[in-house]
């Protein structure tokens, strides 16, 4: 976690913030989606980010992806400020970082062969020739596991879990350094799933690709991730390496997280951790901490002061309490 | 005598000429107050099977079964007018996606109304004071104001809550619910699975839980069948059905969960998909996908055989005294 000069991807105190009608003559509310986020991933390691809906995961991926610009703070692509860049530097780093999509029902063109969505991003970002294009559409297919007769096709010809590999082959097709994969297996069986994060391995290994894996599926974040950063309403409340958090969860709603996630063993299950009441409203977010209304450790000060994320033992964590939680 | 016990139910979509059998010679048994998992994957017959039994099935779906016997009620010999007396009192269900599930244009307080009026005849006070009491027993804060909400204007989990109430208005003896925390964040599904529970065991009901996730009936069902392809392959109590599954594809799904995996940097996965209309085999529906399959499997289909747990399988797996392979 330590900065080294190999980042492929810093965020320094990344923010977005919307702004949103409230209706007729009553003016505008700002929603903070992203308040301040910081991190860093390396080439040939996964940077999982963990939350319920609406703690900002998807925000994030916008912003890596450089669909919106972001409010303030940095974003470092391969040491380049993608946060306050020009269209062409923007265009030209729009290549290395690419995604993949929840819902592969979704995300694929249905008027489209397979072969064309392919080419699209070809055509688009490089110079090469019908033929040439048509030799790595090929050489692509073919490592995502699917037949070369299957690029003549149209999507709904295909299972979702064919589909999610057409979809990882369209983000893979630039060599980018960087995927961002927003709940790419969540809407896929257990088996398929397997499969497909099984794909995600065996390309991270031959490519050296940095991930950003965003789910809320606990067990699967425990096997892809090398780094875990969990969000809550805009803002990290726990960030480290994933051995160290799964081993001894230190903030509160991290333990909530874990807690309440069901487990088949025996041995794997924690101990149940009641958390009252849902996420609030990112529109009237509650003061100080934002998680004090559903915490079973609130005391007066998490009602009045925000925490701020700091160093405890060999992570961050944003708690007033946590040496007091956890002695 | 048990609540429910369908024998050799089957359901199919298509043409006569070339039938496709979504669920295909299922035999199932649920006793009063007994919480039942069905596990599968998309395709595996899990939800035709209830509605099936909900009578949810419309033409050109054609429903046949040897005994589709629920409370002492044979359902395949009820009018459809006596059925529906049954089906949404004693018999209710609990869909995956509340909130396309409840009407977008009534309030909460309206829909959970409709079935107390139908079947128990409730009116005015009465009524009020029956749907608040729901709404307070499915934990929902404010229950009051509540009332007055349409779907759009509470959250996922809110809305689950409400389907929940919608569900056991009238008492139900079998309640059935697909899928019910798929849609759902963690936190908000432990609450929603702690409320099922509680609920199952204050009422006696029957609950049937429906799941792809293993790990959500794990902690909560005695008994667990697990469906592929229209057919139960295997059906065993909890403990022994995770510590000693016999048939290959059981094992295969627990094997492909992550948190069997530790450590390993890839995960074990079952190739292929489940058999669609026009690759169903002529053997083991399993048999393509099968690592232990023999000659006998691809030829001839197993049977649901055995006495605690049954297994629909030539070459059981963790069997004591029988030959291993693999």
């Amino acid at each position: 976690m330590a900065e080294q000069n190999n980042e492929l991807l810093v965020a320094r105190d990344l923010t977005r913030y919307y702004e949103v009608s409230r209706g007729f003559l009553k003016g505008h509310a700002t929603v903070k989606a992203l308040n301040g986020v910081s991190f860093s991933l390396q080439p040939k390691r996964t940077l999982a980010v963990v939350g319920e809906s609406g703690c900002g995961k998807s925000t994030l991926a916008r912003q890596l992806t450089m669909i919106e610009p972001a409010t303030s703070g940095q974003l470092l692509v391969e040491g380049v400020d993608v946060a306050h860049a020009d269209k062409a530097t923007l265009k030209a780093m729009r290549s290395k970082v690419q995604m993949v999509f929840q819902n592969p029902y979704a995300s694929l063109n249905p008027r489209k062969t397979i072969l064309a969505t392919l080419d699209e991003p070809l055509m688009i970002n490089t110079g090469l020739s019908k033929s040439e294009r048509l030799e790595k559409i090929k050489a692509i297919v073919a490592k995502v596991g699917l037949r070369p007769e299957h690029i003549h096709r149209y999507p709904h010809m295909f299972s979702g879990g064919q589909r999610q590999r057409i979809a990882i082959a369209r983000a893979m097709i630039l060599n980018p350094k960087i995927v961002v994969a927003d709940e790419p297996v969540s809407a896929l069986d257990v088996s398929i799933q397997a499969q497909i994060l099984n794909l995600f391995m065996d390309l991270q290994d031959e490519f050296n690709t940095g991930y950003v894996f965003i789910s809320h599926n606990l067990s699967v974040v425990e096997h892809v991730a090398d780094d875990l950063m969990v969000m809550y309403l805009g803002s990290t409340v726990e960030y480290g390496s994933k051995a160290s958090i799964y081993a001894k969860p230190l903030h509160p709603y991290t333990q909530a997280l874990m807690s309440a996630t069901p487990a088949i063993r025996e041995e794997d299950r924690r101990i149940k951790i009641k958390i009252q009441g849902e996420l609030p409203s990112p529109l009237n977010p509650p003061s100080g901490c934002s998680f004090h209304k559903r915490c079973p450790h609130a005391s007066e000060r998490c009602k009045q002061e925000v925490p701020q994320l700091r160093q405890v033992d060999d992570r961050l964590v944003a708690c007033h309490h946590v040496e007091t939680i956890n002695a | 005598m048990s609540l429910l016990k369908i024998k050799n139910l089957r359901v199919e979509f298509g043409s006569l000429a070339h039938p496709f059998p979504a669920v295909d010679g299922l035999d199932f048994e649920i006793e009063r107050g007994e919480l039942v998992g069905i596990v599968g994957e998309s395709g595996s017959g899990k939800s035709v099977t209830m509605m099936a039994l909900m009578g949810l099935i419309d033409a050109p779906g054609r429903v046949t079964a040897d005994e589709l016997v629920f409370d002492g009620h044979d359902l395949l010999k009820l009018s459809p007018s006596q059925r529906r007396k049954i089906v949404g009192k004693d018999i209710s269900m609990i869909f995956q996606d509340a909130l396309s599930s409840l009407n977008p244009a009534y309030t909460v307080g309206f829909q959970i109304k409709e079935s107390l009026k139908v079947h128990m005849g409730l009116r005015g006070a009465a009524l009020e004071q029956r749907a608040l009491e729901l709404l307070e027993l499915v934990e929902i804060p404010d229950a009051k104001n509540r009332l007055n909400a349409y779907p759009h204007q509470l959250s996922g989990g809110m809305n689950q809550r409400v389907m929940i109430a919608v569900a056991i208005a009238c008492n139900p003896k079998l309640l059935i619910a697909d899928e019910p925390t798929t849609a759902l964040d963690v936190t908000i599904q432990a609450q929603i699975m702690d409320l099922l529970a509680k609920l199952q065991k204050e009422h006696n009901m029957g609950l049937i839980m429906i799941t792809h996730d293993l790990a959500v009936v794990a902690e909560m069902a005695r008994r667990i069948c697990v469906m592929y392809a229209g057919q139960v392959v295997e059906e065993a109590p909890v403990a022994k059905l995770f510590a000693q599954p016999h048939h290959p594809y059981t094992q295969a799904l627990l094997d492909a969960i992550p948190e069997h995996n530790k450590g390993a940097r890839r995960l074990s996965a079952l190739p292929g998909i489940v058999p669609g209309h026009y690759d169903r085999p002529t053997g083991c529906l399993l048999s393509p996908r099968c690592r232990f399959a023999q000659d006998r499997c691809r030829s001839e289909r197993p049977q649901l055989l055995g006495e605690a747990g049954r297994v629909r399988c030539f070459y059981p797996l963790n069997i004591e005294g029988s030959a291993q392979h693999g």
